[in-house]
């Protein structure tokens, strides 16, 4: 298979899961384990082109394929708009389920570079975040949507925020 | 407020740059040479006796290095637990098996698979025992947990006020005389405050090395505690508290299930010890429900009297508490933090009656929260039924009701404890004077006209956090139990390297809070060093100075006061060496921009480079002052901190299918002084998902065998981003007076002012059918249920 833009030739047990040999195998740790059910989300890479969970994977179906993963979305020491959008618009706190659903995210915009609110929100329902209620999350993908069209990203919403002293 | 300036002011985080592009190192990331991997067997009986375990065919697999049951690890004691009242832990189960799911022996193999594969080789018989499951069943004590307790109850708490029988005597006359007379109304709802499980998406995962020519262990371990798990290491194999190192690397989400000492935690020590390799153990999410402290699981009743015109004269909160089969760090601790704010921000006369009680459940511990939402949700829903009752409107029967904001400093609360500062009515009316709660009101309004359920839900809370004040050494609040007898005091170190950047080194355990950038923000601030010349170090027992971890909203408030208190340290001592390089007085020398200068004269100037250079080089320094320029603080502080505010959801509810949609949510919180305005608003978006998770979706549930039925996130349902609005935040500025910094702690506010917003919307929203009481979850089955009920009632 080729995993971020490079080719690994392997030999592996049959029950190997795609994101046992991403992480024990090939060392790219990014990808993470949160469920081993499909549910959760934080596995979630690109597999030809579409999003797949990685710990309901085994290896072998991904012979040949074209993987990429989280270390391998920013490019030439630029953050991808999406990972921008995480930053800038608070999308994480402990991070874990953070590779994967930026992963989810860059999916649903490769196939609707304008989502709404609400498509955003479903396009993210197969990864769970325990921590940022999601609010921030679908800011910063707005912010990486607005982006990618080449468009200036809405304000952040801590810069009109009122505060009663 | 500003925020641009650095305290108080937006700093986007430094931990992000790692965690978006796949560079954080978890535990489960940690590869060390010759690593072993353990796997446990577990029981499928929730009470049984083990009769036999045969592990030959599991060792007789190749690359199979040991198997372990209590026969192996006895010696080693207990798993340790800061409050041991109940039945403290074996490591292994020992001779009987207390809950499903509990370890019966653990498997060490070269590989994750087979140690998988090995675990379930090992053959164990059992012969099942009667299982005590239902908490009112076991309060009963009709039939025993464990045989050589003397009863279920492992505790009861009571307060009204705590600590004076006389005084409680008296509050208990008073509401039974209020309750008798004719001209007031009496208002009782039983509830169930149901269990929880925490679901950090990381599973609980930890990495020991012994190192026999060292004499130490290293142990990486996914814990908000590193410093108590040290201890607790140190203290169990007899060794002392330097021979044990403990990182706590990323965390993956912390909620209060990382604030314990585990059994594997124990267990991979001893393995590694015993076969010479580091051992690995991570948690599966099957395993975790079982393996992993849960939270709440209260049945309590609260009543509530008062007068018809919104004076309220008494509230009673009696209930029971699920502590599972065995007690682990805080357990039967939880519900007393339910005491503390039991009368929440009120005046009237509370007594509140909490026992503790066992059954062959997994334990539970402290969530997100931790006995607050519990003791907030009677609070707040039997005050909603009571402004139903009386037809008032429910903000104002709050308002009449309140500790009045004139009562402080020196409010003491009707429970007994002093509260530092608050201002209720200030929260309560930014919320009600909102446009977004008008909007609320006028959207439900029009809903109802077109024939829609629809409900808008009020909640205020204060909660108490910061733990906390060294003197509460004696209720319990200390890490003494693990040998490490620490006060809840907060440490920060601050060092001015000699090329002037600054490492600040903290005792926290922080799983996302953003702690490397609010320290940063504090220090930054009181020495005038650019933010990117600051790293904070924290989660490491050895680096830091004793730290007490991250639990309890405690870590701004506590850590970063002494963390603020160092920096003045290091501040005053370059103000000498600043003063001795420009010929000053000390009193005139300023910080900004890089530098020191003297007040009124800015253009006499010294940088931090040549303070810092001089500072290593002590023949430069004036005569008295010591070489380095580093300082360590211990903040003690007076009082926990007491956080309030008030939140408010609208829902509309399908009568056809008992769906409930939650369609906006308004917050105005008040955690004092605000650091990191973004910060603070993320703890609380997460804080209202997990309140707003257990109002709508999660469940813990049992059967009767203690077989537990939600053990996937299959059957545990978590909320989705497509389950939750976006979130309406405000907020009010109450400072704390009980530390330097003004700030109380946001990490729980969200969750426990959340819960009852959600249950009274949703209840306000079936009023017209005549329901005046669903428990949670308020999923769609329980809420046509709760329909149905009220329609064959009319």
């Amino acid at each position: 298979m080729n995993v971020n833009g490079r080719a690994v030739t392997a030999d592996v047990e049959p029950r190997t899961l795609l994101v046992h040999f991403l992480r024990d195998d090939l060392g790219l740790t990014g990808t993470h384990i949160g469920c081993e059910t499909s549910y959760c989300g934080a596995c979630t890479v690109i597999v030809d082109g579409r999003t797949a969970k990685s710990c309901t994977m085994l290896a072998v179906q991904a012979d040949g394929a074209e993987i990429t993963t989280i270390e391998g979305l920013a490019a030439d020491g630029e953050l991808h708009p999406v990972q921008e959008g995480f930053w800038e618009r608070h999308g994480l706190q402990c991070g874990y389920c953070t590779p994967g659903m930026i992963m989810s995210a860059v999916g649903l915009l490769s196939e609707n570079p304008d989502p709404s609110e609400d498509e955003i929100r479903h396009g993210i329902e197969g990864n769970i975040c325990r921590c940022t209620g999601y609010h921030n999350i679908v800011r910063a993908i707005e912010y990486a949507a607005a982006k990618m069209r080449g468009e200036e990203p809405a304000p952040a919403e801590w810069e009109t925020q009122e505060v009663t002293a | 407020m500003s925020t641009t300036s650095v305290l108080g002011g937006v700093v986007k985080r430094r931990e992000d740059p790692a965690l978006i592009q796949g560079t954080g190192l978890y535990v489960d990331d940690v590869k060390l040479p010759g690593m072993l991997y353990a796997a446990f067997v577990r029981s499928p009986f929730a009470h049984a006796r083990i009769t036999s375990i045969d592990a030959s065919a599991a060792l007789a697999m190749e690359g199979v290095e040991a198997v372990y049951t209590i026969d192996d690890v006895r010696h080693l004691g207990p798993v340790l637990a800061q409050v041991p009242i109940g039945k403290v832990r074996p490591l292994l189960a020992d001779g009987v098996v207390n809950h499903v799911g509990e370890a019966v022996a653990m498997v060490v193999a070269k590989d994750r698979y087979l140690a998988r594969d090995a675990a379930d080789a090992v053959e164990v018989d059992y012969e099942p025992l009667p299982a005590v499951v239902d908490l009112k069943e076991a309060a009963t004590d009709q039939r025993k947990v464990h045989d050589d307790l003397e009863s279920n109850i492992l505790m009861t708490w009571e307060a009204g006020p705590f600590g004076d029988p006389d005084a409680m005597a008296e509050t208990r006359r008073k509401i039974d005389e209020a309750k008798a007379r004719d001209d007031t109304v009496v208002v009782s709802i039983e509830a169930v405050n149901q269990r929880l499980i925490g679901t950090a998406i990381e599973p609980r995962a930890v990495l020991a090395d012994w190192n026999p020519g060292y004499g130490r262990f290293t142990v990486y371990s996914s814990t908000q505690i590193p410093h108590a798990l040290a201890g607790a290491i140190a203290k169990t194999f007899g060794v002392t508290y330097n021979d044990v190192h403990v990182v706590a690397p990323e965390v993956g989400g912390g909620f209060g299930l990382k604030l314990n000492i585990y059994n594997d935690e124990i267990l991979v020590a001893f393995a590694s010890q015993k076969l010479g390799h580091p051992v690995k153990y991570t948690e599966s999410r099957r395993e975790s429900p079982n393996s992993t402290i849960q939270g709440r699981g209260w049945i309590a009743t609260a009543t509530l009297v008062g007068t018809r015109d919104g004076e309220i004269l008494g509230y009673e909160l009696h209930g029971l508490c699920d502590m599972g089969a065995y007690s682990q760090n805080f357990t039967v601790a939880i519900p007393f933090l339910g005491v503390f704010v039991a009368s929440g921000q009120y005046k009237f006369p509370t007594h509140v009656k909490l026992d503790c009680v066992a059954t062959h459940t997994m334990t539970t511990d402290a969530y997100r929260g931790a006995g607050r939402p519990e003791a907030i949700y009677y609070l707040e829903r039997v005050i909603d039924a009571y402004a139903r009752k009386i037809g008032m409107d429910p903000a104002e029967v709050r308002r009449k009701n309140y500790i009045p904001a004139d009562a402080f400093p020196g409010a003491i609360s009707p429970v007994g404890f002093a509260m530092d500062t608050g201002d209720y009515a200030k929260a309560l009316d930014a919320l009600v004077e909102s446009d977004g709660y008008r909007e609320m009101l006028a959207e439900r309004d029009r809903m109802r006209a077109e024939g829609k359920l629809a409900g808008v839900g009020l909640s205020t809370y204060v909660e108490v956090c910061g733990f906390g004040p060294s003197g509460l050494v004696d209720l319990g609040f200390s890490w003494s139990e693990y040998g490490a007898p620490s006060a809840f005091s907060g440490s920060g170190l601050v060092r001015v390297n000699p090329d002037s950047t600054v490492t600040v080194i903290i005792g926290t355990g922080p799983s996302g809070q953003g702690h490397q950038t609010t320290w940063s923000q504090i220090v930054a601030d009181q020495l005038g060093i650019p933010l990117e010349r600051i790293r904070v170090i924290h989660g490491d027992s050895e680096e830091s100075p004793f730290g007490v971890g991250t639990f309890g909203s405690r870590s701004a408030a506590v850590d970063g006061s002494a963390t603020f208190e160092a920096a003045q340290k290091v501040r005053a001592k370059a103000a000498k060496i600043a003063a001795h390089l420009l010929e000053a007085s000390e009193e005139d020398i300023q910080f900004a921009d890089g530098g020191a200068f003297v007040a009124g004269s800015p253009d006499q100037t010294v940088s931090w480079e040549e303070i810092a250079t001089v500072a290593y080089q002590p023949h430069r320094l004036p005569e008295g002052v010591e070489g380095g320029l580093e300082a360590h603080a211990i903040f003690s502080p007076a009082n926990a901190t007491w956080p309030f505010g008030a939140h408010a959801a609208l829902v509309e509810v399908d009568g056809d299918t008992g769906d409930v949609r939650l369609l906006r949510y308004i917050t105005v919180d008040d955690c004092g002084n605000v650091i990191n305005p973004m910060i603070v608003d993320g703890q609380i978006h997460g804080g209202l998902a997990q309140g707003i998770g257990q109002a709508m979706f999660e469940e813990a549930v049992y059967d009767a065998d203690g077989n537990l039925l939600t053990g996937s996130l299959l059957d545990y349902v978590l909320p989705t981003a497509a389950d939750l609005p976006s979130f309406e935040l405000h907020r009010t500025v109450t400072p704390s007076d009980i530390n330097p910094l003004g700030v109380k702690g946001i990490g729980e506010a969200g969750t426990i002012g959340s819960a009852q917003t959600v249950v009274n919307a949703v209840v306000d929203a079936l009023e017209p059918l005549g329901v005046e009481h669903v428990d949670m979850p308020l999923r769609p089955k329980r809420v046509w249920q709760a329909i149905q009920d009220a329609k064959g009632g009319n």
